[in-house]
């Protein structure tokens, strides 16, 4: 049954493939408006180990990124947890944050941190810490009074409740938050890297657009992808690893 | 012996020194009586007439307006006085969804600080009373209903309090689930010796449980009745039908006027 359902998205996307690969060869498109899927590979296989290079460079900006966005936003979610006060005053402020554009933030992380990889991992934390603090706070919320209550009447202390209730609680809530940044993650390395840098897949994109290098740009965007889907995957492991009552009871078990 | 006394309880919601008293429920009403050690105490009431909330003020959740509360002829007037003394079982099982059956039994002794080996232990010995036999290390979500309330009645047993208070247990089982369950009850009890506060809406349960019924009026809570119920031990799923049985629930009946 696993397989079959991998099975059928796979024979689709092939499907795709040769028919691109055989439109392009029917209709005699420019390689550089369209290249063909062969093409892209072979782009791919050319430059492999400069794409190495740029993705190394991606990866070390999404991973501090990532751990950055993880320590503050479990951070913030759990003072506006702490307070109700604060929580009333900071979480709308959270929602509306989100209505800027970080993509027009980007050139002015530059002007404020130069070209280093300072602005990228900026711009990787602002795309991940929101829905890690937004999705810990509601987690937090989350805990079911009749738990807290059982607790509170075989007198637990408040670290307790803590520890053996509300944490665990919350730990669903928290994990999709992180998926959804994994996800984002990679895309907003390459929105930082493209304002101006050295090295990554975002520089590499634009110096392959600007060459009309079009197949080397295509590749380009099939690695990101790759790499985003790789992020949600490993997230996607550790959740189930750290929890796996929680799909026990998704797959109705007993 | 006297175990549990409550004196002129009363309770009220909603109200506010800002408000007034304006838009005040009052949920208990000067509520008065005594557990015997032992005794199997079972409290029955129309819905919304204060029986949760008299346990909540016994397992210390909420305040009293006014009255006392008595745990062997000692006060226990502040709520941190009242926690961790009771063996209190809310209406729904709030078994842990992320620990076995086995670390979910086990919890109020690792609330306590005592020793989780010895509490695991003693868990699995009483597994198989508690029909739990086998599933010590089932998810929370793959057991049945009547298992889960097993389960959490296990964990209010191995706390080890004295008196349990239990919210209505069989409350949102079938029927049927709920029948067994009564027998089982029957059958477990006379081997703990615990003091028992049961909540129910269900006069059967209520008679064929119980040494003892309390009835309540709609709110505000009042004891109308308090009823002794001597029929005879070892009770049965028959017990029901018989014509001591049925005297009694006519006249349980009548106080409750339904």
């Amino acid at each position: 049954m696993r397989n079959a359902r991998l099975l059928v998205p796979a024979i689709v996307l092939i499907s795709l493939a040769v028919c691109w690969e055989l439109a392009v060869l029917a209709m005699a498109v420019p390689k550089w408006i369209l290249p063909a899927p062969s093409a892209i590979w072979q782009a791919f296989w050319a430059t492999r180990a400069l794409m190495g290079v740029h993705v190394g460079q991606t990866m070390l900006e999404v991973a501090i990124g990532i751990g950055v966005a993880l320590m503050t936003g479990v951070a913030v979610a759990a003072i506006l947890d702490y307070s109700p006060m604060l929580r009333r005053a900071v979480y709308p402020l959270l929602v509306i944050s989100q209505t800027v554009p970080i993509l027009a933030l980007a050139p002015l992380l530059i002007i404020w941190f130069g070209f280093g990889i300072a602005p990228k991992v900026i711009v990787v934390t602002l795309f991940c810490f929101f829905p890690i603090a937004i999705n810990t706070s509601d987690g937090l919320t989350s805990t079911e009074p009749e738990m807290i209550d059982l607790f509170r009447s075989m007198g637990a202390t408040r670290p307790q409740i803590w520890l053996k209730v509300r944490l665990p609680a919350a730990a669903p809530y928290f994990f999709s938050g992180l998926k959804i940044a994994a996800t984002y993650s990679v895309a907003g390395a390459v929105v930082g890297e493209w304002v101006g840098a050295k090295q990554g897949l975002g520089i590499f994109l634009l110096r392959s657009s600007a060459a009309f290098k079009t197949a080397q740009v295509f590749s380009t965007i099939v690695i990101i992808s790759l790499l985003s889907i790789l992020l949600f995957l490993t997230v996607f492991a550790i959740e189930r690893g750290t929890m796996p009552w929680y799909f026990e009871e998704r797959s109705g078990g007993h | 012996m006297t175990l549990l006394a409550v004196d002129f309880l009363s309770k009220s919601f909603g109200g506010s020194p800002r408000r007034g008293p304006h838009g005040q429920v009052d949920a208990l009403v000067d509520l008065t009586f005594k557990v015997e050690a032992g005794e199997f105490l079972t409290i029955i009431g129309p819905s919304g007439c204060g029986k949760s909330t008299l346990l909540r003020l016994l397992a210390g959740l909420v305040q009293p307006d006014s009255g006392q509360i008595y745990l062997q002829g000692r006060p226990l007037p502040n709520a941190s006085d009242r926690q961790g003394r009771f063996g209190y079982m809310p209406q729904r099982d709030t078994l842990l969804p992320w620990r076995t059956v086995l670390d979910n039994v086990i919890l109020g002794v690792e609330l306590a600080g005592g020793s989780r080996y010895a509490a695991r232990e003693e868990a699995r010995r009483l597994l198989p009373l508690f029909g739990l036999d086998g599933f010590e290390n089932n998810w929370p979500s793959t057991l049945s209903g009547g298992m889960r309330q097993r389960a959490a009645l296990l964990r209010t047993f191995l706390a080890g309090y004295d008196i349990l208070l239990l919210d209505e247990p069989f409350g949102a089982l079938d029927a049927l689930t709920r029948r067994m369950l009564q027998q089982w009850l029957l059958g477990v009890r006379r081997r703990f010796s615990k003091t028992i506060l049961f909540i129910t809406h269900d006069v059967d349960e209520a008679l064929l449980l119980g040494d003892r019924m309390l009835v309540f009026s709609p709110r505000p809570g009042r004891i109308t009745a308090d009823l002794k119920i001597d029929l005879p031990h070892p009770r049965d799923e028959n017990t029901i039908l018989e014509p001591d049985f049925l005297t009694l629930k006519r006249n349980a009946l009548a106080h409750l006027k339904l």
